[in-house]
C-alpha cells in the first residue's frame, strides 16, 4: 500500500528544500532548533511552513497557568505560545518528553551527515586511569569477584564430594576467593578550545547576532560531543578587540569602525598565553558582516596566515549579510581556501541558511 | 468505510468493546454506533495528520503535520493514543501497539467523546456523514489538480487556508440576515417603487398647487438619496463570515469558488471541536476515569492506568491542560450539585466553616453534568462554573507578556483576572475578530475589513501577508483597519504594494464616501 501521506510529505519536503517554486519560501521556519529548556534540554529540529493568518501579537498577550509562584515572578523567555489555539485535532493524547544534549548532537550529525571530528594528534595532557582488567588471589573484600569465587568454590566442593544437590549450599574458603585487580592506564586526553570572534560594530543588527547565537550553539553542541573538556573564549571587536563573557558577547552593541586584525591579534595572544597548540585542539570562528577598514585587510591576512592558521584545527569565517556591510572581506578569506585546508568560510544571509552553514563549517571533520 | 488499512478488531479487543460499551450505556451515555479500527503507529500518524480523515484532499500541510507526528513518535517524544471522529457511525482509531489497559482507557474515553458529539448543542449542525463528504471534497480537489495543475491549485489552497479561520461560528444558530432565495428573480422595480413620491389627491386643475412640482422634485431626490445610501451598505451588516462574503461576491472561477466553499465547510465542521475542547476532553476524561475505576479496571492494571491517566492530566505552568481543567471543573460541579452548594442561599452564606461542610444531600450532581454537556461550550462553561474556590484549590494564575524583558511574568491570582484571561483566550478561538465592513469601499470596488480591537494588537507582518491573500481572491485593493499602540491604523494592499497609514480613516469612513451601488 503506497501511503497517501507520502505524496503530501514529499511535497512538503520539496517546498522546504526550495525544490519547488512557491510563495511559501518566506514562511519556512526552523525556529524549533534552539528551544533550550532548562538544563541541556532541547526540542528537535523541525522545519515548518506557517501560513500567515490574522493573529494577535505578543504585546498585551498572556494566559492562565497553574502552579506555585508569586505575582511578578518570570516564567521564562517569550517563546511559549499564548492561547490554546483552535485545536482541530479531535481527541488526540500527546505525551511529551525531552532530549538530552548528546542525543541532540547525534541527531544533528545524522541530519547533516557530518563526519566525526578526528582530534588532531594525541595531545600532551595525559590522564591516568585505573582500569579493572585482571584477577588476583588477594585483595580487599570489597573487590571480591563474586561469580569467579563462587565457581571455584563449587568446583572444589564437587571434586571433593562435599556438594549435595539436594541442599546446594556453597561455602567459599580462603583459597577460592578471587579479587579484581587494576592496571594503571595512561590515556591521552583530547581537549579543545573554541574561540568565537564577532564584529559588534554599528553595522551588525540584532537579527544578525541572533543568527550568530544559533550557529554558535550548534557548533558548541557538535564539538562538545567529541572532546571531554571544551572551553570557550568570546572576543568582540569593533576597532579594538576585547575578551568578554558569553552574555556580553551576544548583547553588546558598539558603534564605530571595524578593525578585524585587532580580534585576530587578541586571539593569537590568548592562544599563546593559555592554550598552547601542543596541548589543545583549537577552533576559531569569526562572524562579521564583511565590512573592514580598507587598510587593515593586508594586516588581517598576515596575522591569520602566520599566527593563527598554523596553530588551529579549524578556522571558520561566517559572514552574516547586513544591509550596511559591504561584505568584501569574504572574498579575501575565500582566496585562502586553496592554500590552506583548515579554513572554511560560509555566507549566512538569513536564518534559513544556518543549517547549510553549519554543514560547511563542520563538514570538514577536523 | 473502505480504508486501505487492515483494521479488524482482534477478538480480545472485540470483547473489551462489548464490555465497555455496556458500562457506558449503563451510565446513561448516548452515542451513535462506534466503530473501532486498529492501526499501526505509522498509519495512525497518517490519519491524525489528515485530521482523522484518511480520504482528505491532498495538501502539503498534512505532510508537514505528518512529519511532526512521525518525528516525535520516532524519537520517543510523544505518541497518539487515540482519535475519534465526529460522524455517524463514530470512528475511533486504536494504536495496535498499546497494551490492554491502554485500550480499555481509550475505549472508555472514546465513548465519552461519542456521547458528547451526539448530544452537545454546538455539534447539532455538524454533518454526520463527514467521512463521505471529506472523500467527496478530496475527489473534487483531485480533479481540479488534474485539470489545472498541482501548482495552481495548491497556491490557491494555500491562500484559502490563510483565511480559513475567518468564519462566524455562531451563524449556524443565529439567523444573521433575512433569507433570500437565489431563485427569486423579481426585480426591485416590480415591487412598490419606494422612490415614487406620495401625491395628494387633487383635481387636474388644482394639481399644480396641491402638489407643487419643485416640492415633488426635492422630495424625490431626497428619497433617492436615502435609498442609495441604504443600498450602498454592502454588506448590510458587518459580516464576520469573511469566507462566505468572498464566496458570494468575489470574482472567482468556478473551481476556485468550489475550493473556497470546501475549506469553509470543513472549517465549520471542525469549529465546534475547538469551541468545546475543555468541556469535551473533560467529559471524556471524566467518563474514562469513572468507567475504569468503578468497573473496567482489573487490580493488576492499576499502576499502569494511574500512570497514564496522570500523564494525560499533567499541567504545565504556561499552558492550561484542557483535559485537566475540564475534568476538575466537571468534578467540582458534580460535588457542588450533590451537596447543594449553589443558589442564593449558599452564595449569601457568610459563615466559612458552614460553607466548607455544606451538604444538603441533594445528589443532583450526575444529572447536572448531563445538562452541562448538552448546553454548554467552553466559554459558557467557564463563565458559569469557574469559582474563586476552584482557582485557589488548583493554584491558577494569570501571566502576561512584558515588552521590556521579552518575558512572561506571573501577573495575578485574582479570580476576576483569571476568568477574564481564560475567556479571552477562548473567545473566537483566541483569534482576532475580523469583519467585512464594505465591499465597495471608496466606491471603487475595494474591500474594507475591520479588526475589532479588544486589547491586543495584531501581528502586523502576518496581517499584511494575510491581507495579500485576500486581495488575490478579491481582485481589487483590500484594506484592514485596526489599532496599533492605540492609534487607528489602516493596512492596505493593492496587488503590488503594502501601505500602512496611521491615524487614518477609522470607523466612520462609510458615511464620508460618495454614495453609489457597486
Amino acid at each position: 500500500m503506497g501511503q497517501k501521506i507520502e505524496r503530501d510529505h514529499q511535497r512538503f519536503r520539496k517546498l522546504v528544500r526550495g525544490k519547488v517554486k512557491s510563495n511559501l519560501s518566506k514562511y519556512i521556519s526552523r525556529g524549533e532548533m534552539i528551544g533550550k529548556k532548562g538544563k541541556d534540554l532541547i526540542s528537535i529540529p523541525l522545519p515548518q511552513i506557517n501560513i500567515p493568518q490574522f493573529r494577535y501579537g505578543q504585546k498585551g498577550s498572556g494566559g492562565v497557568g497553574q502552579g506555585e509562584g508569586e505575582p511578578g515572578q518570570p516564567l521564562g523567555p517569550g517563546q511559549l505560545e499564548p492561547g490554546q489555539g483552535a485545536g482541530d485535532q479531535p481527541g488526540g493524547h500527546i505525551l511529551e518528553v525531552d532530549l538530552t544534549m548528546e542525543e541532540m548532537a547525534s541527531i544533528l550529525g545524522e541530519e547533516l551527515a557530518l563526519p566525526r571530528i578526528e582530534p588532531r594528534g594525541k595531545k600532551n595532557i595525559v590522564t591516568r586511569r585505573d582500569r579493572y582488567t585482571g584477577i588476583r588471589q588477594t585483595g580487599p573484600e570489597s573487590l571480591r569477584h563474586f561469580k569467579r569465587t563462587f565457581k571455584r568454590a563449587l568446583k572444589r566442593q564437587i571434586s571433593s564430594g562435599s556438594y549435595n544437590p539436594q541442599d546446594p549450599i556453597v561455602i567459599p574458603i580462603r583459597v577460592d576467593k578471587q579479587y579484581r585487580s587494576w592496571k594503571e592506564v595512561r590515556q591521552p586526553q583530547a581537549v579543545a578550545v573554541i574561540i568565537y570572534m564577532m564584529d559588534v560594530s554599528g553595522s551588525m543588527t540584532d537579527e544578525q547576532k541572533e543568527i550568530v547565537r544559533i550557529e554558535a550553539f550548534w557548533i558548541d553542541t557538535w564539538i562538545k560531543a567529541h572532546y571531554q573538556g571544551v572551553e570557550t573564549v568570546y572576543i568582540i571587536h569593533d576597532a579594538a578587540a576585547q575578551e568578554v563573557d558569553e552574555h556580553t558577547f551576544y548583547h553588546t552593541r558598539e558603534s564605530g569602525g571595524t578593525k578585524i586584525s585587532s580580534a585576530y591579534l587578541l586571539a593569537d595572544k590568548i592562544i599563546t598565553a593559555r592554550y598552547p597548540p601542543e596541548d589543545w585542539n583549537i577552533y576559531a570562528f569569526h562572524f562579521s558582516d564583511g565590512d573592514n577598514w580598507g587598510e587593515d585587510i593586508p594586516h588581517c591576512l598576515e596575522v591569520l596566515q602566520d599566527k593563527i592558521l598554523p596553530r588551529v584545527n579549524l578556522f571558520g569565517y561566517g559572514q552574516v549579510e547586513s544591509p550596511y556591510g559591504s561584505g568584501e572581506f569574504y572574498e579575501y578569506i575565500h582566496e585562502m581556501l586553496g592554500q590552506r585546508n583548515n579554513v572554511v568560510c560560509s555566507r549566512i544571509p538569513d536564518r534559513e541558511a544556518i543549517l547549510g552553514s553549519i554543514k560547511e563549517f563542520l563538514g570538514t571533520g577536523r | 468505510m473502505h480504508t486501505p488499512y487492515d483494521t479488524r478488531l482482534p477478538p480480545h479487543l472485540q470483547d473489551l468493546k462489548v464490555q465497555i460499551e455496556g458500562y457506558a450505556r449503563e451510565y446513561g451515555l448516548d452515542f451513535y454506533e462506534t466503530i473501532f479500527e486498529v492501526v499501526d503507529a505509522e498509519d495512525l500518524n497518517e490519519i491524525a495528520a489528515y485530521g482523522g480523515f484518511p480520504t482528505r484532499y491532498p495538501h502539503w500541510s498534512f505532510g508537514m503535520a505528518y512529519e511532526e507526528l512521525k518525528k516525535s513518535y520516532d524519537y520517543g517524544l510523544s505518541k497518539i493514543y487515540e482519535m475519534v471522529i465526529n460522524n455517524d457511525p463514530c470512528y475511533a482509531y486504536l494504536m495496535r501497539s498499546n497494551n490492554v489497559v491502554d485500550q480499555k482507557l481509550v475505549m472508555a474515553h472514546v465513548y465519552g467523546h461519542c456521547d458528547f458529539f451526539k448530544n452537545n448543542a454546538y455539534f447539532a449542525h455538524t454533518c454526520r456523514k463527514m467521512m463521505d463528504k471529506m472523500a467527496n471534497h478530496g475527489t473534487r480537489i483531485r480533479s481540479y489538480v488534474e485539470k489545472f495543475g498541482e501548482d495552481q491549485v495548491e497556491a490557491f489552497l494555500d491562500r484559502c487556508m490563510s483565511i480559513d479561520d475567518l468564519i462566524d461560528v455562531h451563524s449556524t444558530a443565529i439567523r444573521r440576515r433575512p433569507e433570500t432565495s437565489r431563485f427569486d428573480f423579481s426585480s426591485e422595480a416590480d415591487k412598490n417603487d419606494p422612490n415614487q413620491v406620495l401625491r395628494f389627491k387633487s383635481k387636474d386643475y388644482m394639481d399644480e398647487y396641491i402638489n407643487p412640482r419643485d416640492v415633488l422634485k426635492a422630495e424625490e431626490d431626497l428619497r433617492r438619496k436615502q435609498a442609495e445610501q441604504a443600498a450602498r451598505a454592502f454588506p448590510e451588516q458587518p459580516e464576520k463570515d469573511v469566507l462566505l462574503f468572498l464566496i458570494e461576491n468575489a470574482p472567482l472561477k468556478n473551481w476556485q469558488r468550489d475550493i473556497l466553499s470546501i475549506i469553509r465547510d470543513e472549517a465549520y465542521y471542525f469549529a465546534p471541536q475547538g469551541m468545546t475542547k475543555i468541556l469535551n476532553e473533560g467529559w471524556a476524561s471524566y467518563w474514562h476515569s469513572t468507567i475504569m475505576t468503578q468497573k473496567a479496571l482489573s487490580p493488576s492494571e492499576l499502576i499502569d492506568y494511574a500512570d497514564h491517566h496522570s500523564g494525560t492530566m499533567a499541567m504545565s505552568r504556561t499552558r492550561l491542560n484542557p483535559y485537566k481543567l475540564g475534568i476538575e471543573l466537571l468534578r467540582d460541579i458534580e460535588m457542588r450539585w450533590n451537596t447543594g452548594r449553589f443558589g442564593p442561599e449558599y452564595e449569601e452564606c457568610d459563615d466559612l466553616e458552614k460553607k466548607r461542610t455544606w451538604d444538603k444531600q441533594l445528589g443532583l450532581g450526575r444529572q447536572k453534568l448531563f445538562e452541562v454537556r448538552r448546553i454548554h461550550n467552553d466559554i459558557t462553561f467557564i463563565d458559569t462554573f469557574l469559582t474563586p474556590e476552584f482557582c485557589v484549590q488548583h493554584n491558577l494564575f494569570t501571566f502576561a507578556y512584558q515588552e521590556q524583558s521579552g518575558q512572561y511574568y506571573i501577573e495575578s491570582r485574582d479570580f476576576q483576572k483569571i476568568k477574564q484571561r481564560l475567556l479571552f483566550s477562548l473567545t473566537n478561538f483566541g483569534k482576532p475578530w475580523i469583519y467585512v465592513i464594505d465591499g465597495n469601499y471608496r466606491n471603487r470596488g475595494e474591500l474594507l475589513l475591520k479588526h475589532q480591537h479588544s486589547g491586543v494588537d495584531l501581528r502586523l507582518d502576518q496581517a499584511a501577508d494575510t491581507l495579500a491573500n485576500i486581495q488575490f481572491i478579491w481582485g481589487r485593493p483590500v484594506h484592514l483597519t485596526t489599532l496599533v499602540d492605540g492609534k487607528p491604523t489602516t493596512l492596505s494592499f493593492d496587488g503590488t504594494d503594502h501601505t500602512i497609514k496611521t491615524g487614518g480613516e477609522s470607523d466612520d469612513t462609510r458615511s464620508k464616501t460618495p454614495a453609489k451601488t457597486r
